[in-house]
């Protein structure tokens, strides 16, 4: 599909683009100042890729819009080529753990369950294969054990997990996480890439929100670099570039962190 | 008395007030959980005092195109027209302006409330219309209810249970993770709208029974009373309406049986009633229990903690320790472990250098998360698994229990 669209530059370029997920000139504003200014991503299909940038820098608002979560000031998000509403049902999103009240009234299958909403609609009864479904994908994150436990008495990994659970549940081609490795520790760390890892040799693309430079090389196969503006992106080996952090992390990082983390 | 008010022996006008109040407090349970979970539950004080000018406009209208102003339809449609103004108005507050929620809530509550005060004031110096029993909307009146009134509330209520029923999943899964909700193309804003609606269905339906002022309770302490008694949405929502209709059943019976006892406010009064209950006894969330428990759990961690001193052979200083320890026959009263004591303190120790390999194992996680350094390991992996752990652990294994 041929879409015209604007770029920041003010001209009009024609992308012939079945990218998993293409965001053009977008802009997101709280109030007046805006969080992520018209910025331009194109996802490689099958890869890895982190988005990464300072704390502030519209990381997982970029998200959030090219999502719909939030609305975007302007700019707009295709996935697989066509209209976001269109090809919904292909993304799986894991929120950020802090977003939601831990004491809810819910137990872990519970949350996994919600993953199956497209499939279980308004009434549909929740039968033996649903359950079967989510318990697989309870024990792809290693939670099977943990199914009728309230949500409240998970520690801050397991959240993490259950919550990948769900997005699993989802069946979907191109999944977005919002931070996933925040906060947890390094069991679930290596438990989560594994899975991530899986879903990208079963020709899956992840996109995630990524805060520790260190590990990048390692997870990821490219990066976006972002500061309310694109930065750079592109494959780990050419694009996490001392000199692209440099200019995302306006010169805050220092020089052996840098060197650890592009060297 | 008593006994015949619950059975229903009261006469027409008491049997059709405590169904028709048993039919509002199942509705108003069920749709308040979602409220409750939303932890929007102020809004339904707002909606409901908003309903108040809607009362008097709706009553003006019919007086000035001839009628007596009285039809409860009219009265109700009015309500629901400007308690759903004011909904807007709190969203466009929270939305348009910087005012966080509660101060919208606030404003609007207050401003509507006092505008229909005063629409009543004026409407009690007209001449036409038959105003008297207006500020019965106030407070519930329940006194000359008619098969009418108590056939609106039943389907009133009917409806708005079965839009429940059919939106409970979208109205669940916002509540608990709106952004989830979002991503998978719920339009939240709508969902949000859809439970606000519905309490606003609740309300104006309940206005003839308990009034404005104190519908609120009949949506928010049913669901509040059942959190204390399970941790699942689905169950939360069942009991939350079996709470409320209970509730309100007993509490209009009971007004009933003593002639000048209101039903509103008694229904409010048995409503809490279950509520105090419930906060105290229910297993799990209950304050009691939670006591009981703590104490209970004190005195494991000290027994533990005594015996693991016993077994390697460290002093102990805690008089409740020692108190705890000599009262079960594990040391005489000079401190000195008994054969019994001597045992139970071996066994203690190997369970924990057990635990310790089980909590090491990464595929063992479940069982791991489990510890609290009080949990006998028999109740959390079967005897292979422990005989696994001890050959792992060597020597150790000669222990008895």
């Amino acid at each position: 599909m041929t879409l015209a669209l604007a770029t920041d530059h003010g001209a009009v370029v024609q992308t012939l683009n079945d990218s998993p997920l293409a965001v053009r000139g977008m802009t997101v504003s709280y109030g007046e100042k805006p969080a992520v200014f018209s910025v331009d991503m194109t996802v490689r299909q099958g890869a890895m890729t982190a988005i990464i940038g300072p704390n502030g820098a519209g990381k997982s608002t970029l998200l959030k819009a090219a999502l719909g979560v939030v609305t975007p000031l302007a700019g707009q998000a295709t996935v697989f080529g066509k209209p976001l509403a269109r090809e919904r049902h292909r993304i799986a999103y894991v929120p950020q753990r802090a977003s939601v009240d831990w004491d809810f009234p819910t137990r872990v299958i519970d949350v996994v369950l919600m993953g199956l909403y497209r499939e279980l609609g308004l009434l549909r009864r929740v039968r033996a294969r649903h359950m079967d479904k989510a318990m697989d994908c309870l024990d792809r994150v290693g939670m099977r054990d943990f199914a009728d436990r309230q949500i409240g008495q998970l520690s801050g990994g397991q959240q993490q997990r259950v919550f990948l659970a769900r997005a699993l549940a989802q069946s979907a081609d191109l999944y977005l996480l919002d931070e996933p490795f925040a906060g947890v520790d390094a069991a679930t760390e290596k438990a989560i890439i594994d899975v991530l890892k899986a879903l990208k040799d079963a020709g899956k693309t992840v996109v995630a929100v990524h805060h520790d430079l260190a590990t990048v090389a390692d997870y990821f196969d490219d990066v976006f670099l972002i500061n309310t503006r694109k930065v750079a992106e592109g494959s780990v080996d050419t694009t996490f570039t001392a000199e692209n952090l440099n200019i995302a992390y306006g010169g805050r990082l220092a020089g052996a962190q840098l060197e650890a983390a592009a060297g | 008395m008593w006994l015949d008010a619950l059975t229903l022996q009261l006469g027409y006008n008491a049997t059709l007030v405590a169904l028709g109040a048993m039919f509002l407090g199942i509705a108003a349970g069920v749709t308040g959980t979602f409220l409750f979970l939303r932890k929007r539950a102020l809004v339904s004080d707002a909606i409901s005092h908003a309903t108040l000018p809607g009362i008097g406009l709706a009553f003006m209208v019919m007086v000035a195109f001839g009628g007596d102003g009285r039809s409860l339809v009219g009265l109700l449609f009015g309500s629901a027209l400007s308690a759903g103004f004011g909904l807007l108005c709190i969203g466009w507050l929270t939305q348009r302006t910087r005012l966080a929620e509660d101060a919208a809530i606030g404003a609007v509550l207050s401003v509507f409330f006092g505008f229909g005060v005063v629409l009543l004031t004026v409407i009690q110096t007209m001449s036409a219309g038959r105003q008297a029993g207006l500020e019965g909307f106030l407070l519930g009146s329940t006194a000359g209810m008619l098969w009418n009134d108590a056939m609106i509330i039943l389907i009133g209520g009917a409806l708005t249970m079965a839009a429940v029923v059919a939106f409970r999943r979208p109205m669940s899964l916002v509540a608990f993770d709106p952004e989830f909700a979002a991503s998978s193309g719920m339009n939240v804003g709508r969902i949000d709208l859809m439970i606000m609606g519905l309490a606003m269905a609740v309300t104006v339906v309940g206005l003839k029974i308990v009034g404005l002022i104190l519908i609120v309770a009949m949506l928010i302490i049913p669901p509040v009373t059942a959190r204390f008694w399970t941790d699942r949405t689905d169950h939360l929502v069942i009991l939350s309406g079996a709470f409320g209709g209970l509730a309100a059943y007993v509490g209009a019976a009971f007004s009933a049986a003593a002639p000048d006892l209101p039903t509103g406010p008694i229904i409010v009064l048995v409503s809490f009633a279950f509520f105090v209950v419930s906060m105290l006894a229910a297993p799990g969330r209950g304050v009691l229990v939670a006591l009981l428990r703590h104490r209970r759990f004190q005195r494991r961690v000290h027994m533990r903690q005594g015996l693991l001193a016993l077994a390697q052979g460290q002093p102990i200083y805690e008089g409740y320790t020692m108190r705890l320890l000599a009262r079960a026959g594990l040391v005489q009263r000079d401190g000195v472990p008994t054969e019994e004591g001597k045992a139970r303190a071996a066994k203690a120790l190997r369970d924990e250098k057990r635990w310790q390999l089980v909590r090491a194992d990464q595929a063992l996680e479940g069982a791991a998360a489990l510890y609290d350094g009080l949990r006998a390991l028999e109740t959390v992996l079967t005897p292979d698994q422990i005989a696994e752990i001890d050959r792992r652990m060597g020597g150790l294994a000669g222990v008895e229990a």
